[in-house]
């Protein structure tokens, strides 16, 4: 029972690509209403560790918990809990035949067994949210990028979700769709909700973010508070790629 | 389209050369509507379409289904299941239709039989099965490339909202992968229809069946099998401007949504 006050358990993760060791004995608590912000070079496994979060990678040794549910390679052992973990993707990944508000009710209708009804005033009010409510009845294509991957975080939120699982939301967008965007994720923030990001975009991490992790090599290398993290790296490897980053 | 304008322009040549010239090799009489006997000959050819599509419907119906069936496992992340797909496309791929229709007509029964199941294969069903068995294989590949073309970022989409295998397939990936299917799913249509003629062997009164029979009875092998090659082709055409049709429709959807 000790676990359920964690949202996320991740004890000595193992995971390989074939023969190539992607994830390298990784150790992660996340607590509930923790926003931990994940970094690192391009590479280093920052998605694959997302993504064993949620089960759309399965993994090889060690141990994940989400919500007190421990995490098999049986597929039923997500199923209990899919619909508390959300996903935005860097490439978005909206359905394209579906209009947007057929996007978002799509999970609450046949997921969560919501009627039409209900499921449309729930999207209409996280439309709101995501500041996007005119374009409800458009399809996918017909929006800027920055409000397609507004749509997608909708879409998520629209499952009403434990825990937001962000991979690199902004890096496949135009510069400046960016921020509207991060200010969607930023009032997220504000909201409670337990999120892990996968993100570049250092100002923002050093304002929403609780804790920092710094990944290379599929292993976690440094962690810590962001005013700690940004001002004082304690090694040269993080050092080094925050150079770098914020060089730009 | 053109090809089909010439191919059939050169069959009316024939057809023209055979009335007009006093060459003495055809004799049209034979199915001249004009004359009564001719007239029951040509109703009775001609009467064949009926069979012939109706087997190809069911048939069609039939292979779309199993398809569906044997291309799921096959796309599937479980080995096992995978193999199986293959193993059934590529052993029903190698199969010749005819052997198959002899083994499914006069094979099957005794199975059933020997199961002291009562179940009697027809003519017409023997047909449908075989041809839809046959066909299967290549609709199950088409259904696969046609699901595999479909990003794996939308799969894991619908997984992220809590979706189960079938509501991801129903909601989310077979709807995109359709305008994909269709076209050559329509297409398939084409290789039904003319494998068709092969239940002519086990009895079934489709066109070739009527052709052998008249040619049987009038000795006018030139003549009738003529017109049936020409009853084939009216219909493998228009099942072609179909098909065409379908894809110019569905192409210029794909172009609004990518
Ligand atoms: N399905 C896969 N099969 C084989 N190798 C993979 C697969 N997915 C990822 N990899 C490899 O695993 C390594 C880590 O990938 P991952 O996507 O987790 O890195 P990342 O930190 O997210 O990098 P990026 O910043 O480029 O997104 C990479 O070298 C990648 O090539
Ligand atoms: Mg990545």
């Amino acid at each position: 029972m000790i676990y359920a006050n964690h949202a996320i358990e991740i004890k000595n993760l193992i995971k390989w690509f074939d023969d190539f060791n992607v994830l390298n004995n990784v150790n992660l608590i996340v607590n509930h209403g923790e926003i931990v912000v994940i970094c690192g070079p391009s590479g280093s496994g920052k998605s694959t560790l997302v993504r064993c979060i949620n089960r759309l990678e399965t993994h090889d040794g060690g141990n994940v918990k989400v919500i007190g549910e421990t995490l098999t390679n049986d597929p039923k052992s997500f199923a209990k809990i899919s619909s508390d973990v959300g996903m935005v993707f860097q490439q978005f990944n909206l359905f394209p035949h579906l209009t947007v508000l057929d996007n978002l009710t799509l999970g609450p209708v046949h997921a969560l067994g919501l009627d039409q009804k209900s499921a449309e005033v729930r999207a209409y009010n996280l439309l709101e949210r995501v500041k996007i409510p005119e374009q409800a009845k458009k399809m996918p294509h017909a929006l800027s990028g920055g409000q397609q991957q507004r749509v997608a975080i909708a879409r998520s939120l629209c499952m009403q979700p434990k825990i937001m699982l962000f991979d690199e939301p902004t890096s496949a967008l135009d510069p400046e769709m960016i921020s509207e965007v991060l200010d969607v994720i930023t009032d997220l923030a504000t909201d409670g909700i337990t999120m892990v990001v996968v993100t570049h975009e250092m100002g923002f991490a050093h304002k929403v973010a609780n804790r920092m992790i710094f990944m290379d090599e599929g292993r976690i290398v440094e962690e810590g508070k962001p005013s700690m993290f940004f001002k004082n790296p304690k090694t040269d490897r993080c050092k080094t790629f925050l150079n770098q980053i914020l060089k730009h | 389209m053109k090809k089909n304008k010439l191919i059939l322009f050169a069959f009316f040549l024939i057809f023209l050369s055979g009335c007009s010239s006093a060459s003495g090799i055809w004799g049209w009489y034979v199915i001249d509507p004009s004359t009564k006997t001719g007239l029951t000959n040509i109703k009775f050819l001609i009467g064949g379409f009926t069979s012939t599509i109706q087997l190809s419907i069911v048939a069609a119906f039939l292979s779309i289904v199993l398809g569906l069936i044997v291309a799921l496992p096959g796309i599937s992340n479980n080995k096992f299941f995978r193999i199986l797909s293959r193993i059934y496309v590529e052993f029903v791929r190698a199969i010749p239709l005819l052997p198959m229709l002899f083994w499914v007509f006069y094979g099957l029964p005794v199975i059933f039989k020997s199961l002291g199941l009562n179940i009697n294969i027809d003519a017409f069903w023997g047909a449908v099965l075989t041809l839809a068995i046959s066909d299967s294989a290549f609709t199950a590949e088409i259904y696969r490339s046609g699901i595999q073309s479909i990003s794996r970022g939308q799969k894991e989409a619908a997984q992220t909202i809590g979706l189960n295998y079938f509501q991801t397939m129903r909601y989310v990936i077979l709807p995109q992968a359709l305008r994909r299917i269709l076209p050559p799913l329509a297409n398939q249509f084409i290789y039904i229809v003319k494998m068709s003629a092969f239940a002519s062997v086990i009895g079934m009164q489709e066109l070739t069946r009527r052709a052998n029979e008249i040619v049987v009875t009038e000795y006018r092998p030139l003549e009738v099998y003529t017109l049936l090659i020409f009853e084939y082709l009216v219909l493998v055409l228009v099942i072609s401007f179909a098909v065409r049709w379908l894809e110019r429709k569905m192409g210029s959807n794909e172009s609004l949504n990518n």
